[in-house]
């Protein structure tokens, strides 16, 4: 897909743009890499949490008396807490322990340490809190017109609105109003590594925390603020993460708190880790949205206006409620250009799991509704679901619902054609067996790069070139697993001509570099990559690599004229703006297109929905590592599978009905038969080298796709997700179809 | 009680209790942290070792039943001087992201080439069914064993 001239600038990279393996690699297959849970260190104590036993009740009395078992060294309730007991990036309302009233069942009403994680659990089981139970909230639908109130606050976390132009004319001149509701579920993260975090008390009053997170900085923040000690005391230092997926933030920085609480207590290192149940129970989740959308259109399929409610389940706590359900709003309409949006976005407390940041940040929900009801608008409109969307797509120069308009290149029919090329490659065969029905569908998508108007988005990182030629680089990013170290690698190679073998790459430490930011939206490439860079050219004007191209000899040169080789890149994100009455602004600096397809075959007996092959097409900007971004495509693809068909935390009165993987299901490796990904590249001018992103739009696609594909098996439409074979068979015998 | 088996090809002595289950051995006792825990109850298979030349959950084998046992972990499947060819080709394909799996991922790998060496695509996705990855799809992972198998 390269245009010819960016073929050739690839050409002249030596090694950006190159598959080349994981810079971390070995220690992974040779089961040495430590994540945090298999860190140990000298009279290490265990934790446990003791958790409410109600969703939503007062607390009447903690009697811990029994639970003062042999080996037992500390026992902390809210009021043992030096310093703030409540933290949160938007409402700092979140306990870290709580003493008065429980809000969800994942809430922890004491800490235990002891001298083994069985006696700190037996512990635990043998607290005794009594509770005045209170009526609980379990729909937001209800907590928004419920006289009952979660938080002295209200039960409203947020209410975006976009507004432009006048739907009400817009739907006068449409030939055709069509409006539908759909309904998404509590997806759970599933990363494979439980939350943990292991603190180790230091000489000066201070502590080092080891710990599973995304983010070392904001788990610095919460820490430093339960602990009452000032950010420069609390070192925190990633442990190798077994995955994130945007849900080891709060989930994590609660864990790291609770250890450092009962570290600094006791004064010996403490570890604390969830087991899995504790994780689903106490984790937040993928927002659930109801979302109900009204759309007008002309009978050559051109788009009129669109009217959209969405409202969130933020669960008992405001978390990132703020920030995700304003990704939802820039984004609701879809890729295309309609002239009157009316777009209101709520999001409201209830006494279920709390939810928060999850791969996708509020587009998932979006795109699964918008892509559904593009297909039930052309299935209306007796068009083709690919001629409806050319016809409205986004274009180069033209504007979104926000009002920005799109000054770089906008690949949404190229991936488009390129998912129907691949996915039309050979024509439907349907199964000799009548019990089977196959179907395609495809789904397209636009996202925002980065943080956008959510905030600050800055980032720096550290190159650090030493004598001998090799380097040490750092970056206020983090590695999650998605490769982060090996692309960083890759960039300094380039710059300084230095070979890979020659670079090592710091993990994050917080007391070593300055805030980078979270290592969310996407943003780690396109702002760590820049900053990079950035360090890069420092060294190389100070090398005077131009007139001197022999590093080595400038080396020696620069370091005898008594210069550093020292160099900090700090990247800004591009300008963007917000105008939060009416949801008008530059939302981000750039956008991704993309489109993934998808055969189906489903069972018209049972209802089963297997996915035969998907075909993912990306606009990465550019590929720094052509591999890594297959990677993140075949991993996205199949937890939007997930997403689409069988992943969904039942809760009941707030209850997790399916704390573990015997009853949630994640995809195993009989999920997906083929996966094809197709790299679109158009590069960006804000990106390093061109690249932009890809870890999180990989993800929101095959839901919607799925969704159409069973439409055009089955003849039925399933409204709400995941489409598990209940819900199909539902569909089918409401459309009447064969069953 | 003390229960004797052998682990890496090293003959092991551990006091143990009933309920003790070989994950808490291995992690716990002998510091052989490459074994993973996951879920506690054999879902998620990321403790997989091989049990007797078999993949099993390490979660799930409790007390006398590691008696007289053959063990192999991910500390003793190769080095980087002289790894096992799933290590290089987990490498080359891209099958490792987060890591977390990997361990559990290869073993599983070297249990199935070593009862079948050249299975089809659908025997190396029935044998991975057992460990669950969140990052790679299982494509690579696929990939990575049909090059192997392949020689």
């Amino acid at each position: 897909m390269d245009s010819k001239g960016n073929s050739e600038k690839k050409k002249d990279l030596t090694c950006v743009g190159k598959s080349v393996r994981r810079v971390d690699g070995w220690p992974k297959v040779l089961g040495k890499a430590k994540y945090t849970a298999d860190h140990s260190f000298e009279g290490m104590l265990f934790a446990a949490v003791k958790r409410a036993d109600f969703p939503h009740a007062r607390i009447k009395s903690i009697d811990v008396e029994g639970a003062q078992l042999p080996g037992v060294e500390a026992i902390m309730l809210e009021e043992d807490i030096p310093g703030n007991p409540r933290f949160g990036a938007l409402n700092p309302h979140q306990p870290v322990i709580i003493s008065d009233i429980v809000r969800y069942l994942g809430d922890g009403i004491a800490l235990v340490a002891a001298k083994s994680e069985k006696i700190a659990r037996e512990a635990a089981k043998r607290i005794v809190v009594s509770y005045e139970e209170l009526p609980g909230l379990f729909d937001p639908r209800e907590a928004r017109k419920s006289e009952l109130s979660i938080h002295p606050e209200g039960n409203e976390i947020v209410h975006h609105v976009l507004r432009k132009g006048e739907v009400s004319e817009g739907f006068a001149a449409a030939d055709v109003v069509l409006e539908r509701d759909y309904q998404t579920q509590f997806q759970e993260h599933a990363y494979l590594e439980p939350e943990a975090a292991v603190a180790v008390p230091q000489p000066d009053g201070g502590i080092t925390v080891y710990g599973s997170m995304q983010h070392p900085f904001s788990t610095r923040r919460v820490v430093a603020r339960v602990l009452g000690l000032p950010l420069a005391k609390v070192r925190v230092i990633q442990g190798e993460l077994g995955g994130g997926f945007g849900g080891k933030d709060e989930s994590s920085s609660i864990v790291c708190a609770r250890a450092a609480l009962l570290a600094l207590k006791t004064g010996k290192p403490v570890k604390l880790v969830n087991t899995r149940e504790e994780s689903f129970v106490e984790s937040y989740k993928r927002h659930p949205y109801y979302l109900h959308y009204k759309v007008g259109a002309k009978k050559d399929g051109t788009l009129t206006a669109m009217e959209i409610e969405i409202v969130a389940d933020g669960g008992a706590y405001a978390s990132m409620s703020t920030f995700v359900t304003w990704r939802s709003v820039v984004q609701a309409t879809g890729p295309y250009t309609v002239p009157n949006v009316k777009t209101d976005v709520y999001a409201y407390h209830t006494n279920n799991t709390y939810t928060g940041a999850f791969r996708g940040f509020g587009s998932p929900q979006i795109v699964y509704a918008s892509e559904s009801l593009m297909d039930e608008l052309a299935a209306e409109l007796k068009i083709s679901p690919a001629e409806i969307r050319k016809k409205n797509f986004y274009q180069q120069g033209g504007e979104t619902a926000t009002g920005q308009t799109l000054k770089h290149v906008v690949s949404l029919e190229p991936a488009l054609d390129a998912v129907l090329a691949e996915l039309n490659k050979k024509p439907l065969e349907q199964n000799a067996n009548p019990v089977f029905s196959r179907g395609r569908g495809f789904a397209c998508s636009y996202r925002g790069v980065a943080l956008g108007a959510e905030g600050v988005d800055a980032t720096g990182a550290v190159v650090n070139l030493l004598e001998d030629g090799s380097a040490i680089v750092s970056t206020g990013v983090a590695e999650n697993g998605q490769g982060l170290r090996t692309v960083f690698s890759q960039i300094v190679s380039e710059e300084l001509g230095i070979p890979l073998e020659k670079i090592v790459f710091l993990d994050c430490d917080t007391s070593s570099i300055a805030d980078g930011g979270p290592s969310v939206a996407s943003r780690c490439t396109i702002m760590g990559g820049n900053a990079v860079r950035h360090a890069c050219l420092q060294l190389k004007e100070r090398l005077n690599l131009s007139e001197q191209p022999d590093l080595q000899k400038a080396i020696k040169a620069t370091l005898n004229a008594g210069k550093s080789l020292y160099a900090f890149g700090w990247h800004n994100a591009p300008k963007v703006s917000w105008d939060e009455h009416t949801g008008q602004g530059d939302a981000y600096f750039t956008y991704v297109y993309a489109c993934q397809g998808v055969e189906v075959e489903v069972n018209n007996q049972t209802g089963e929905t297997k996915v035969l092959r998907a075909v993912a097409a990306h606009d990465v900007g550019m590929a720094l590592n052509p591999q890594q971004v297959e990677l993140q495509i075949y991993g996205g693809v199949t937890m939007g599978a997930g997403y689409g068909l069988t992943e969904e935390v039942i809760l009941e009165k707030g209850v997790t009905k399916n704390p573990n993987f015997n009853g949630y299901h994640i995809p195993d490796s009989r999920m997906i038969g083929e996966i094809v990904p197709i790299i679109i590249e158009n590069p960006d001018a804000a990106g390093p080298f061109g690249a932009k992103t890809i870890g999180e739009p990989t993800c929101e696609l095959l839901a919607p796709a799925i969704a159409n594909a069973i439409l055009q098996a089955t003849g039925a439409r399933v409204r709400t997700i995941p489409a598990t074979p209940a819900r199909v068979l539902h569909a089918m015998q409401k459309e009447g179809a064969p069953a | 009680m003390i229960l004797n088996f052998t682990v890496n090809g090293k003959k092991v002595a551990i006091e143990a209790e009933e309920d003790t289950n070989l994950l808490e051995v291995l992690r716990d006792k002998l510091s052989l942290t490459g074994t993973k825990c996951g879920c506690s109850v054999g879902k998620c298979g990321v403790c997989m070792v091989l049990f007797n030349g078999a993949s099993v959950q390490a979660c799930l084998i409790k007390g006398k039943k590691m008696e007289g046992a053959e063990v192999l972990t991910i500390e003793g499947l190769g080095t980087e001087k002289e790894p096992h060819p799933l290590q290089v080709a987990f490498l080359e394909y891209g099958a490792v992201q987060c890591g977390f799996c990997t361990p559990a991922m290869l073993l599983t790998a070297k249990a199935l080439l070593d009862r079948n060496p050249h299975p089809t695509e659908e025997e190396i996705r029935q044998a991975l069914k057992r460990v669950l990855c969140r990052c790679t799809g299982y494509v690579p992972i696929i990939k990575a064993i049909q090059a192997v198998a392949e020689g």
